[in-house]
């Protein structure tokens, strides 16, 4: 039988989205018991929110002042203490769960299946590489612990409505306080979250300027979709890193996706290929996004977006 | 510090557009233009940057893999790197054995700072700067996208998700880095006729004790799933329709 331990992800008050679609990831796993472990400062409502996740059979707590922030060198050795008994150990493909996992891996003495897509087998997955240009299916020993990141964005989050045991566990290890959280930058937004959103309109180096972008942001608050971008918009400083869509940004998932002066390179495409409906603005008729696009427009965006929000 | 390790990993060029072989045995690489791993490329002139100002004193490149990979190491020098070091394996070899040879290099060389990319574009691992620091027992910053070094510890920002974290680590320390953390420079051509003269070691994976059988057997490729064909519209009017037609607006 196989007993799958997934690291929740979360802020000290809340479940972060991405552990739910860990979840239906690791309920594929033949047979599988699924234990959640929450390590916190304070875990109680975090742990009661991942202990209404489908699926879930322990909610694990560990409260320690040093987990009041994500620090993988403070983790990974709890995590390790709590390993023994366990088939699998799961995190998201999040920067959180990159951060973290492959630390957890090497302490146990195991490698590491990164961004999950599919499950074939209890030890056997399929994971993207070459930036989505091939698939590639990877067998772990069946002898040893198995670690992986999943990726979320090819998941679905399970339900809630379960009320799981939550049990608070005592880890017995030495600390590490070499690395130290300073302060987190986060740009404060109103609108919906980038990584679960149901819409999302992204804007690419044709916008021009940071002025320009916010021809983006009217459409978005119209649509009520999430903000996105291109490593080009980025790069120019037309919006912060949270924002990239992409490869190394974020891989989403919406049920529609609004490209607009965005070529279409593949390091993006492979961060909205899961999308539900992706449409393309672009002026540029050979742009390698249409080849994506389920609804494509050449068209300058100057003149069709604002089109586009007097029309909403 | 006296010394930054850099790890450099040769990798199908940035621009290739991989292709699945036909049997499913792997991507094809013949004939394919190789370079160094962009997010190494960064790591490296991160890494020359902090020599440059004075704040260490030797850069030394490392690459696993075949004899080939001193390409990748020469561009290092002649980016300005002062040596490199191949760890020399014809086989595959995994994010865990790679970390573990890096590991035989950093106890060997003791540098006050490791800095490798984030992830290869190859594998999209992502996984072997938080291995080699795990198995250090040293501090690991990811992602990072600045480092400000302060004698004995480094304060470093770093890229996630929901914008921009900043931790101090005590040195030494493992630094993956981010695309923004700095923009790599040219080599010029002289500089590539000076790293013909600069050290390159060789040392056989197998002199460090670090068996190469991958733990994971990749056992198929295949090419990704194709979206359909989508339809194309003429102005803002038809692409509204469209979506309501959807029911997405």
């Amino acid at each position: 039988m196989s007993k799958v331990l997934l690291i929740a992800e979360h802020d000290g008050s809340t479940l972060n989205a991405s552990t739910a679609k860990v979840v239906a990831c690791a309920r594929q796993i033949d047979g599988a018991e699924i234990d959640v472990v929450v390590l916190a400062e304070s875990a109680a409502s975090v742990a009661a929110e991942a202990a209404a996740l489908e699926s879930v059979k322990r909610v694990l707590t560990v409260e320690n002042a040093a987990n009041k922030t994500a620090i993988a060198a403070v983790l990974a050795p709890q995590i390790v203490a709590l390993a023994d008994g366990y088939s699998h150990i799961f995190g998201p493909s999040t920067t959180f769960g990159k951060d973290l996992m492959p630390r957890v891996a090497a302490l146990l003495g195991v490698n590491q299946i990164s961004d999950v897509m599919s499950v074939e087998g209890t030890h056997v997955f399929k994971r993207p590489i070459y930036a989505g240009n091939a698939v590639v299916t990877v067998e772990a020993p069946a002898d040893s612990i198995l670690v992986a990141t999943v990726r979320t964005a090819s998941y679905q989050a399970v339900d809630g409505g379960n009320s799981a045991v939550v049990e608070s566990v005592d880890v017995n290890v030495e600390l590490p306080t070499h690395t130290r959280f300073i302060e987190l930058q986060a740009g404060s937004s109103d609108r919906p979250d980038l990584q679960t959103a149901a819409k999302v309109v992204s804007g690419g180096r044709a916008l021009a300027s940071a002025e320009n972008f916010d021809l983006i942001l009217t459409l978005a608050d119209k649509l009520g979709a999430a903000v996105g971008a291109s490593r080009a918009a980025v790069d120019a400083g037309y919006v912060p890193n949270e924002m990239q869509v992409g490869q190394t940004g974020k891989i989403i998932a919406p049920d529609l996706y609004i490209a607009i002066g965005i070529s279409g390179a593949i390091q993006h495409v492979t961060g909205i290929k899961d999308a539900g409906t992706i449409v393309a603005i672009n002026k540029d008729e050979e742009a390698p996004i249409f080849e994506v696009a389920d609804i494509g427009l050449v068209a300058d965006l100057f003149k069709v977006v604002p089109e586009l929000i007097d029309a909403l | 510090m006296d010394k930054i390790l850099v790890g450099l990993k040769r990798v199908v060029d940035y621009n290739v557009r991989v292709r699945v072989k036909t049997d499913g045995s792997g991507v094809e690489t013949d004939g394919v233009k190789m370079s160094i791993n962009p997010f190494d490329e960064i790591a490296l002139e991160e890494a020359l940057r902090i020599k440059e100002r004075g704040a260490a004193t030797e850069v030394i490149v490392v690459s696993i893999g075949s004899a080939e990979s001193q390409q990748q190491l020469r561009t290092g020098l002649a980016m300005g790197a002062d040596r490199a070091i191949l760890i020399q394996t014809d086989d595959s070899i995994d994010a865990l054995s790679r970390a573990r040879a890096l590991l035989e290099i950093a106890n060997r060389e003791d540098p006050g700072l490791i800095i490798l990319g984030k992830q290869a574009i190859d594998d999209d691992n992502n996984q072997t700067g938080q291995m080699l620091a795990a198995l250090w027992g040293r501090p690991q910053a990811t992602s990072a996208s600045k480092v400000e070094l302060d004698g004995t510890h480094a304060r470093v920002t770093r890229e996630v998700d929901i914008g921009l974290e900043i931790i101090d680590v005590d040195l030494p320390a493992v630094l993956t880095v981010d695309l923004r953390m700095n923009e790599p420079r040219y080599v010029k051509l002289p500089d590539i006729m000076k790293a013909k003269k600069k050290p390159l070691e060789e040392v056989p994976l197998a002199d460090i004790g670090i068996d190469p059988s991958p733990s994971l057997k990749e056992t198929l490729f295949e090419p990704p799933a194709e979206r359909q064909k989508g339809v194309m519209v003429d102005d803002a009017q038809g692409l509204l329709a469209a979506l309501k037609d959807k029911g997405l607006v």
